[in-house]
C-alpha cells in the first residue's frame, strides 16, 4: 500500500513548498555566480507582510536543513521582537535547533548587523534587505537603475558621494554604505553600520541578502572583494566611538549609545551574544580587519 | 583643409516618427511645404542630411522652429535613436565604426570623452539637485578621476574660465540666474577637453547683453581650444557671429549649404532669401 506522507503535516517542511524553494535556490546559485548583481525572484506570500524580513526569511527557508542549527539577530540582539517572532517561526516550520551561540550556529539570519565574532566557512549568514538597489538615491527609475547596473555607469553614485563631502566634509552614510563587489557591481549591503562593512571583504562566510517586499536576491561568495566606494584622497572611515562598553571595558567592537535619566551617555556592546560572552569570560573570536585594528585596545 | 581629415562625417542622417511608408521621404520636404507624409501620417522630423565637420571648424544649423535643425544635434549626441543614417567621428575608432550603431556602453564612451553638448534650457544639461562642482565632477567622474582635490580644482579652472565666480561653485545651478546657468553648462561641456561640442539654440531666452557675453565666451573658447562645434539657432546674427559654414535647413531637409558669409551675402534658396531679408 503506498503510504500518503503529503498531507501528514498540515505544511511542507520549512513552510514554502519544495518547487518554490528549488526556485530560490536556482535563483541563489545565480547570485553567488554573478557576486552583487541583483537578481529578481519570486517572493512568495508568507505568513507576515513584505518587507518584515520576508527576503531573508524566503533565503533562509529555502536553504535550511533539518541538520542546521539556527541563529538569529535584529541589529544584534538575539532577544528583539523581530528576531524572536521569526526564530520562533522557523523553528515551528523545521524542527530545527536553534542557539543564540554565534559560533555554534551554522545558519544565521541578520537584520542591520554582521556578528562580532568572526563566521567560518562552514555557517552561512543571510540578510534581510529593505532596499537592494543602492542607486535609488540617486535615480530613481528601476529601468534606468538597471541599465546604469548593465553599463557600469556609476558616475551618478560617486557624484552624490562627492557632494556630500563637499556639503558636510565627509561622506554621511551612517548605514548602508555602498559596495562594490568584485570590481564589477555597486550593491547595497543592507542597512548595516559602516563598521561591519570592511568585514564583508575576503570574508569565509558566504553572504546571501534577501529583499522580499523588492522581489531582489543577491550575494557576496567566500573570498570576493568588497570595497566601500571613496576617493584618491577621501576615504571610508568607521564609526569612532569615544567611549568603551560599560559593562565589559571593551572597546574594538560596535557600541550602543544610551541614554541615562541624568543626560549622560553610556556605552555597550551592540552585538549581545558577543556581550553575554565576554561578560561569562568565554572564548571570543572578533573579525579583526585593518579598521578596527587601528583602535587601541 | 583636405578632403580626407574631417573630424565628423554625417552621411543621409533621418529621423522620423510614426511609420513611413516607401513613399513617405518623396512627399515630404520643403516643395510639399510640410514634413508629415499624407499617406502614413508620419513625420520627418529630417531626412537625407549629410555633411563633413573639419577640426576646429564652427559649422551653422539654421532653419525655422520644427525644420529639424535640433533634432540632427541629438541624434549625434545620442539623446535620441536615428531611424537611417551613418555618422563617423575621428578620434571613434580612427573614424571607421559607424558611431551611431556603437554600444550603449560605447556611446556612453564617445559622449564622455569626444563630446560636449549645451542645451537650450540649462535644466536639460544640469542636474539642478547637484552643486554646479558637482555637475562638472559628473563628467570628469565618467572620464575616470576619483580624486576629490584634483576635481575641485580643474572644475574651479573651468568655472573661471567661464567667468563664473568659483566661489560659487558648491551652489546649485537653481540659484544662478539664467546666463550663469549656461556658463556652467559650457564649463561642463568641455570639461574633458573634447574634440567636437554642439551649441542648442544656448542663447535664446538670454537678455541681450548676456546673449552677447556668452557668445563671446563661446568665440573664446573656441579660438583658445580649437574645438570644433555644431551650433544650432534660428537667429543669423548668432549664426553670423559664430560659424563659418552653415547649412540652412526647412521641413527637415537642407535646402542651403555653403559659407556662413555667402549664405548671407548671396542666398540661393527662396527661404534662406526670405530668412535673410526678415534680419531686422
Amino acid at each position: 500500500m503506498i503510504e500518503n506522507t503529503k498531507y501528514k503535516r498540515s505544511y511542507n517542511f520549512a513552510f514554502i513548498d519544495e518547487s518554490t524553494k528549488k526556485e530560490v535556490r536556482r535563483k541563489l546559485l545565480k547570485a553567488v555566480a554573478i557576486p552583487g548583481y541583483q537578481v529578481p525572484y519570486s517572493s512568495p506570500e508568507m505568513p507576515i507582510s513584505r518587507g518584515w524580513g520576508t527576503g531573508g526569511l524566503h533565503v533562509t527557508l529555502a536553504i535550511i536543513g533539518r541538520e542546521d542549527v539556527f541563529k538569529i539577530i535584529d541589529q544584534g540582539s538575539d532577544a528583539s521582537v523581530n528576531a524572536c517572532n521569526l526564530r520562533e517561526f522557523v523553528q515551528a516550520m523545521t524542527g530545527c535547533k536553534t542557539t543564540y551561540d554565534t559560533t555554534e550556529a551554522t545558519l544565521i539570519q541578520t537584520r542591520h548587523r554582521i556578528t562580532e565574532e568572526e563566521l567560518r566557512e562552514d555557517q552561512i549568514l543571510v540578510f534581510q534587505v529593505p532596499q537592494p538597489e543602492p542607486l535609488r538615491s540617486v535615480e530613481r527609475y528601476e529601468y534606468r537603475t538597471r541599465q546604469m547596473h548593465g553599463e557600469a555607469d556609476y558616475a551618478k553614485m560617486w557624484v552624490s558621494l562627492y557632494e556630500s563631502y563637499v556639503r558636510h566634509g565627509g561622506i554621511m552614510r551612517g548605514a548602508d554604505y555602498p559596495v562594490k563587489v568584485n570590481g564589477r557591481y555597486i550593491m547595497a549591503p543592507s542597512p548595516i553600520p559602516r563598521w561591519d562593512v570592511p568585514n564583508l571583504n575576503q570574508a569565509k562566510t558566504l553572504y546571501l541578502f534577501g529583499a522580499g517586499r523588492e522581489k531582489r536576491l543577491y550575494a557576496v561568495p567566500p573570498h570576493t572583494k568588497v570595497e566601500p566606494l571613496e576617493f584618491e584622497d577621501v576615504k571610508f572611515e568607521i564609526e569612532k566611538f569615544d567611549s568603551l562598553c560599560y559593562k565589559t571595558g571593551y572597546r574594538r567592537a560596535f557600541l550602543d549609545e544610551l541614554y541615562l535619566d541624568d543626560g549622560s551617555r553610556q556605552y555597550v556592546i551592540n552585538d549581545s551574544n558577543f556581550l553575554d560572552k565576554i561578560e561569562q569570560g568565554g572564548e571570543i573570536t572578533p573579525f579583526i580587519n585593518p579598521y578596527i585594528q587601528q583602535i587601541e585596545l | 583643409m583636405s578632403e580626407h581629415n574631417w573630424l565628423l562625417r554625417v552621411r543621409n542622417l533621418t529621423k522620423i516618427y510614426g511609420e513611413p511608408n516607401e513613399r513617405t521621404l518623396a512627399l515630404t520636404g520643403p516643395e510639399w511645404n510640410s514634413n508629415i507624409c499624407p499617406d502614413t501620417d508620419s513625420i520627418v522630423a529630417c531626412a537625407g542630411v549629410s555633411f563633413d565637420l573639419y577640426p576646429g571648424e564652427v559649422l551653422g544649423i539654421v532653419g525655422e522652429s520644427g525644420s529639424g535643425k535640433s533634432t540632427i544635434v541629438k541624434l549625434l549626441y545620442f539623446d535620441m535613436e536615428k531611424t537611417a543614417g551613418s555618422a563617423w567621428l575621428r578620434p571613434y575608432n580612427d573614424g571607421r565604426a559607424n558611431m551611431l550603431e556603437a554600444s550603449g556602453q560605447q556611446k556612453r564612451y564617445i559622449r564622455n570623452h569626444l563630446m560636449g553638448t549645451v542645451y537650450q534650457n540649462p535644466r536639460d544639461g544640469l542636474n539642478f539637485r547637484f552643486s554646479s562642482g558637482g555637475n562638472i565632477a559628473e563628467k570628469l567622474i565618467m572620464a575616470g578621476s576619483l580624486h576629490v582635490g584634483s576635481i575641485r580644482e580643474r572644475a574651479s579652472f573651468l568655472l573661471e574660465k567661464t567667468e563664473v565666480p568659483v566661489r560659487r561653485m558648491d551652489d546649485t545651478p537653481a540659484a544662478f540666474s539664467g546666463g550663469m546657468q549656461q556658463r556652467v553648462q559650457i564649463a561642463k561641456a568641455i570639461a574633458n577637453n573634447p574634440p567636437l561640442l554642439f551649441l542648442d539654440e544656448v542663447t535664446t531666452g538670454l537678455d541681450v547683453s548676456v546673449q552677447a557675453k556668452v557668445l563671446d565666451l563661446i568665440r573664446e573658447l573656441q579660438q583658445e581650444l580649437g574645438i570644433a562645434m555644431i551650433v544650432v539657432s534660428h537667429d543669423l546674427s548668432v549664426i553670423r557671429m559664430l560659424t563659418d559654414r552653415t547649412l540652412v535647413m526647412k521641413h527637415g531637409r537642407v535646402v542651403e549649404s555653403g559659407l556662413t558669409d555667402q549664405i548671407l551675402q548671396d542666398p540661393q534658396h527662396a527661404y534662406t532669401q526670405l530668412l535673410v531679408s526678415s534680419l531686422l
